[in-house]
């Protein structure tokens, strides 16, 4: 059976600039009921149809678990991206039907915890927006470590600050503020699960620090979704459904399954759930692996891809689709 | 028209029966004459009206008998509920998708009004009207997961989702076929299916557990397990074994008719909204031999399948025992003559 989510229509609601990159869009269901439940840290797939062309960005959810009437997304626009937060900045405004998936997790809060530590970077802050506010209403006991480039791209470091007073701190690039992370990871309760969402090269560093300092890795959760990367084109021959397929520049090869009208079943579109795994049947070339759920072994072996973020430069590529 | 609740036991006098619409709409297991493990796992949703599967969450004419003996089993026992610590949240999950569905499925028996998190709930076959508030445990006289699992037909085990695994971190367990919450709490999903025989060598689990980790929320999926139990007694537990185990030497040719009962068990998965755990209700099912057979297609499909059961499999369901004496019994209800395709009577 197919792992998919259902689906929901909703109506944007409200969108509102946060800064001069980041904007928030507010979604309602068109029937007027209440939206899904959801817990902290899940994230939604939001459909863009933008012409002919279909884009499926996943975004975590950032309003309170405990109000379903709207859910709230933040997007930070990329300019050098494949497109999707541009067409969320300029073509979403307040009014506009679109489709979102039901909610999904993959950055669960283990509420086993004593204490959760959080790590964000810049819009990596989103997922703990709603995880805070969910502790918050649970007396959870949390502390948010807030790293952004300048005050004025912190995105809702005021509204945070305001909520939990001192159990937000902030640290800006631009005046060289610093988390003085082994400190930090050496001086927590027993108990305490360590959190991390923001740029790669910040969750690997936090990731080996915990490792090198003696946190059980099942204390250590993170979330990365690899938004998929543009490239040159290539062709891909899909055996099962006998098609050829194009991968355009600014597409994913998962973008370009769908396009030919296979439905490989996915979650996070982002490297990391697992869902579109695909077998390779033979290759000659190149593989661009950017995934976060395949092996090592795996991505030496050439006989697996994740179609929603990895790419291919060569000769040939058929796959098991 | 609501149901009529019988009044029956589940021990001492036996009175259990089901009614002639109750044996047909019971979830009988086998859509060929043979067994064998399979992921046989598939979306949960509604049925055709008059089956199990008409209500995703199923209420019966046996409601108000096994939630009196629940009762009893719990004021013997009350390590059969247990919630670790963390998994409050989830059963203030579970008692929210009890209450919706069960309102939704029988609303001549059930209620629930929604004020904000000021709640009502009308449970009119047990004679409750509590308002409580969502989320706060001290407006209600037991935690979430046991005040609605005191109310609602089946066991439930609430798994917590957590490194790749599920965890059996809470659930309610009184009428199960021999195996103990209290020693399963707390083991991940390789740990408490340790003992079952094949199917590990078949990476049946492994990809059991990939499905189920990945269920969403909005598609619960089921799938139907069955074994065997002696009298109706639901309470087929470990810790209960010296008052079930010795009536497995009771069955004679006489008495396999009324003795012998095929117990289905409808398992489902569903994705909890706040927690993100998964909650995992086993709904058992319970019907004599001389109830069955007046399904004709059922006796012949169940004469085979018991007579050609793997020796393992009839071992860990508990059967070898009167195995001889029920596939002779079955044997003379089955003429040989073919089994129509697909589940239900003809």
């Amino acid at each position: 059976m197919s792992t998919g989510t259902t689906k929901l229509d909703v109506v944007v609601s409200d969108v509102v600039p946060v800064n001069e990159l980041v904007t928030r869009f507010h979604f309602r269901r068109r029937d007027g009921e209440l939206l899904p439940t959801f817990s902290g840290g899940a994230h939604v797939v939001v459909e863009m149809r933008d012409g002919d062309r279909t884009r499926l960005n996943p975004y975590s959810l950032m309003g309170s678990p405990l109000d379903t009437r709207e859910y709230t997304i933040s997007v930070r626009r990329d300019d050098v991206g494949r497109g999707g937060s541009l067409f969320m900045h300029r073509q979403v405004k307040p009014g506009l039907e679109m489709v979102i998936s039901y909610p999904v997790n993959l950055f669960s809060l283990d509420l086993r915890a004593k204490k959760h530590l959080m790590l964000a970077g810049g819009i990596g802050i989103t997922p703990f927006m709603a995880q805070t506010s969910q502790l918050a209403g649970a007396g959870g006991n949390f502390e948010l470590h807030y790293t952004c480039r300048t005050a004025s791209l912190g995105t809702y470091a005021d509204v945070l600050q305001q909520r939990y007073g001192n159990r937000v701190r902030l640290y800006h690039d631009d005046r060289e503020e610093r988390i003085d992370l082994d400190r930090l990871l050496s001086s927590q309760p027993l108990g305490t699960h360590l959190y991390v969402c923001g740029p790669a090269g910040m969750i690997n560093w936090v990731r080996d620090r915990a490792a090198a300092l003696g946190w059980p890795p099942e204390t250590v959760h993170f979330e990365h979704f690899a938004a998929p990367q543009p490239g040159a084109p290539f062709d891909v021959e899909l055996a099962v459904s006998g098609k050829t397929i194009r991968v355009g520049e600014q597409q994913s090869l998962l973008e370009a399954i769908e396009a030919a009208g296979v439905d490989p079943p996915y979650l996070c579109r982002g490297g990391v759930c697992g869902q579109c795994e695909t077998n390779v049947i033979s290759s000659d070339g190149k593989f661009i692996h950017n995934d976060h759920w395949l092996s090592e072994e795996d991505h030496r072996s050439g006989c697996k891809i994740m179609p929603c973020v990895s790419r291919f430069e060569g000769k040939s590529l058929v796959l098991e689709r | 028209m609501g149901i009529t609740f019988r009044k029956e036991t589940f021990r001492d006098d036996y009175t259990f029966r089901n009614s002639p619409e109750h044996i047909r709409r019971f979830p009988f297991p086998f859509n060929e004459d043979a067994y064998m493990y399979a992921v046989n796992i598939e979306p949960h949703v509604v049925g055709p009206k008059g089956s199990v599967l008409e209500n995703l969450i199923d209420v019966d004419e046996h409601y108000v008998a096994e939630m009196q003996d629940r009762a009893l089993v719990l004021a013997e026992d009350p390590l059969r509920c247990q919630s670790l610590p963390h998994m409050t949240l989830a059963g203030w999950d579970l008692l929210e998708l009890l209450m919706e569905q069960q309102a939704l499925g029988y609303p001549e028996h059930f209620t629930l009004e929604r004020n904000g998190d000021r709640w009502r709930w009308i449970n009119r076959p047990l004679g409750i009207d509590d308002t409580f508030t969502f989320g706060d445990t001290s407006t209600l006289p037991y935690g979430p997961m046991e005040y609605i699992t005191r109310q609602s037909q089946g066991d439930f085990c609430i798994l917590d989702q957590r490194d790749g695994n599920l965890w059996m971190d809470a659930g309610m367990v009184t009428t199960q076929a021999d195996w103990s919450l209290d020693f399963d709490i707390g083991m991940n999903f390789f740990e408490w299916h340790a003992p079952v025989p094949l199917a590990h060598e078949k990476g049946i689990f492994t990809r059991a557990l990939k499905f189920l980790t990945n269920i969403q929320q909005g598609k619960p999926a089921r799938r139907l397990n069955w074994t065997m139990t002696i009298n109706p007694r639901l309470d087929t537990s470990p810790e209960n074994y010296h008052k079930w185990g010795p009536d497995r030497a009771t069955v004679t040719p006489e008495n396999v008719g009324d003795k012998v009962h095929l117990r289905v068990e409808l398992q489902s998965f569903w994705r909890l909204p706040r927690s993100n755990g998964i909650v995992f209700p086993i709904r058992c099912y319970l019907i004599k031999m001389d109830e069955l057979v007046t399904q004709p297609k059922w006796a012949r499909r169940l004469h085979r399948v018991i007579r050609d059961l793997p020796e393992e499999l009839a071992t860990y369901k508990g059967l070898t025992r009167y195995r001889p004496t029920l596939v002779e019994w079955l044997s003379k209800l089955d003429d040989g003559s073919p089994t129509s395709p697909g589940f239900g009577p003809d």
